[in-house]
């Protein structure tokens, strides 16, 4: 399995896709292929049914947060002191775009070849966090895309039954990704019993009791 | 007997007799339910008795474990992979170290991956003793089963509890190597258990494999088709029950199960009674590598020296490290950014995505079967919710 080979026959066979390769520094070596979210599903269904390649098995899914960072940098940068052309050092301060990451683990068990770690990345973190859901491809999936809907917050277009697995229906914010602040109050649910209490305190207060 | 007519495609409903479907019933199996093991609610629509439709609900036992971890240097979540399957926490925290050896290159001494074979090996033996014995006593075999089965187990939880002064929460493994090498006498009074183990199973399938009562209840009931046990994740006992020849121990030959002789059970029809049968035949084959490991272990160092404890910080990178767990494909998946505490580090539970067929596999069938199927998937909820 040669992420340089797979990535050609892709680029052959479906017309417009641009899959990039992730390097990996760590000694695991495990690099990863990028594919743009458009073609998404046709690479998936290319790289389950080639016969080359048949990763019939999507065995993990998971969501990262990278959230826009900023990165200073020391440029040469050439300006004009007492009238004579100097090369001064400045710090460059950047940001980095952010974005939500998905992680497909691919394997194939008909030919046990993988991992092969599949990227998917959504536009911002914000507004456009779609991504198109490989659940029809691979049934793995389905559990663990809604628990990154559930803790990311990444939509997943074209997922059967999209709802929150962990946490409760109610419940808004995404507790995974890294700018989540827990509430003081999160043990606070407002129950029937409030209700009841606000009512039986306005009947007191009614007939004089407090 | 129920056959699996409905198993890939839901049923259409047939119209009830007045044309109302006023005769589906709704009910809520759990969260507080027996056969359930925890605290796991199912959402049930029947037709009389026939399932019509299932959705499992999930979450009673969430605690975001992954977000915690984030929070935590490498070594200080290794104590709580322990409570992910409380049952296994061996593999829990072997499954955890060799994601960290992958992601820095660790090296483990010879002695040490022995010692891992060996109490892994046993963690599978626990855990399927305990899972045969949980599921007759879910299909209604009060009592006798499940002692008999957790009277294997103590003997297991007692090794454990001498080697790592923990019965259940073990918290055994370290970054490239074990915490604590083996007390004196502790491998021969291991070896005794595990000679004494045939004994038990040939008992217990004497007990029970032939019972007719139990055909009846599993052969047939909840069957899972190979292609659909490939595309749906399913890994472990319940794959290999419907004839996947999969087991990562020869897949991806970590540690040194390459040097053992051992042989991977397949099952031919994916119902209940395969699933339950492929424990009994994988315990037998566990023993066939404990018997080897306990016999060929060397002596030596159970730690890599040149590990670093303090300060570690792997390079900036990621790994995704698999192991086979008593339950299936156990697999963490970590990325490092150079800082002591993992940037992401997230578990892929077997227990949670073998529950994705659930539905598939109860539609048309008895509300009765329900109990029976779940119990076959071996699920704990402590890995479900996380």
């Amino acid at each position: 399995m040669n992420l340089e080979t797979i990535k050609s026959e892709l680029e052959a066979n479906i017309p417009g896709c641009r899959p990039e390769i992730v390097l990996n520094g760590s000694p695991s070596a495990q690099n990863s292929l990028l594919v743009d979210a458009e073609h998404a599903v046709a690479i998936a269904s290319y790289l389950r049914d080639a016969s080359g390649l048949r990763f019939d098995f999507c065995s993990n899914v998971t969501g990262i947060d990278w959230p826009s960072k900023e990165i200073s940098a020391k440029v040469k940068v050439k300006k004009v002191i007492d009238g004579t052309e100097q090369e001064v050092e400045e710090v460059q301060k950047t940001m980095t775009p952010a974005y939500l990451e998905v992680v497909y683990h691919l394997f194939s068990q008909e030919l046990k070849q993988g991992p092969l770690p599949l990227r998917l990345r959504t536009q911002d973190r914000d507004s456009s966090a779609n991504l198109p859901s490989l659940t029809p491809v691979w049934r793995s999936a389905e559990f663990q895309e809604r628990e990154i809907f559930d803790l990311f917050g990444v939509i997943f277009d074209g997922h059967p039954d999209l709802r929150r697995i962990l946490m409760w229906d109610g419940f808004v914010d995404h507790p995974m990704r890294r700018d989540y602040v827990n509430p003081d109050d999160y043990e606070y649910e407002p129950t029937a019993h409030d209700d009841v209490l606000q009512r039986a305190n306005q009947h007191l207060r009614e007939v004089g009791g407090r | 007997m129920s056959t699996a007519t409905y198993l890939t495609t839901p049923p259409t409903l047939e119209p009830t007799i007045d044309g109302s479907e006023d005769q589906l019933l709704e009910i809520s199996m759990g969260p507080q339910h027996p056969s359930t093991h925890g605290v796991f609610r199912m959402n049930v629509v029947l037709d009389g008795e026939r399932v019509v439709k299932l959705k499992p609900v999930f979450g009673y036992l969430h605690r975001n474990h992954e977000k915690i971890a984030e929070n935590e240097t490498y070594l200080g979540s290794m104590p709580y992979t322990d409570r992910l399957d409380y049952l296994c926490s061996i593999t829990n925290n072997w499954g955890y170290a060799l994601a960290v050896e992958k992601l820095a290159g660790i090296q483990v001494p010879e002695r040490a991956e022995y010692l891992r074979v060996i109490t892994g090996e046993l963690t599978r033996l626990q855990n399927h003793a305990s899972l045969i014995g949980f599921l007759l006593q879910d299909m209604g075999s009060s009592g006798t089963p499940l002692m008999y089965a957790f009277r294997e187990r103590e003997k297991i939880l007692d090794l454990f509890e001498e080697l790592t002064g923990s019965r259940m929460m073990c918290n055994y493994m370290r970054f490239g190597g074990c915490r604590v090498d083996t007390p004196a006498g502790w491998l021969d009074r291991a070896k005794k258990v595990v000679q004494e183990f045939p004994r038990f199973l040939d008992e217990y399938e004497q007990l029970l494999v032939g019972n007719e009562i139990l055909m009846e209840r599993t052969q047939g009931v909840g069957v899972l088709s190979k292609e659909l046990a490939i595309n749906a994740g399913m890994s472990g006992p319940m794959a290999r029950a419907s004839g996947v020849s999969y087991d990562i121990r020869k897949v991806d030959k970590y540690s040194i199960y390459d040097r053992f002789s051992f042989r991977v059970p397949l099952g031919a029809h994916g119902d209940v009674y395969d699933r339950y049968m492929m424990r009994f035949l994988e315990m037998r084959e566990s023993l066939k590598i404990l018997n080897e490991a306990m016999r060929t272990i060397p002596e030596g160092p159970i730690v890599d020296p040149k590990m670093r404890i303090r300060g570690f910080r792997p390079k900036p990178g990621e790994a995704y490290g698999r192991i086979e767990s008593p339950k299936g494909e156990l697999g963490f998946y970590l990325i490092s950014d150079g800082s002591p505490n993992p940037y992401r580090y997230r578990v892929r539970p077997p227990s949670l995505i073998n529950l994705t067929v659930l539905e598939d596999m109860c539609l048309g069938l008895n509300v009765a079967d329900v109990v029976a199927i779940l119990g076959s998937i071996d699920i704990v909820l402590g890995e479900v919710d996380r």
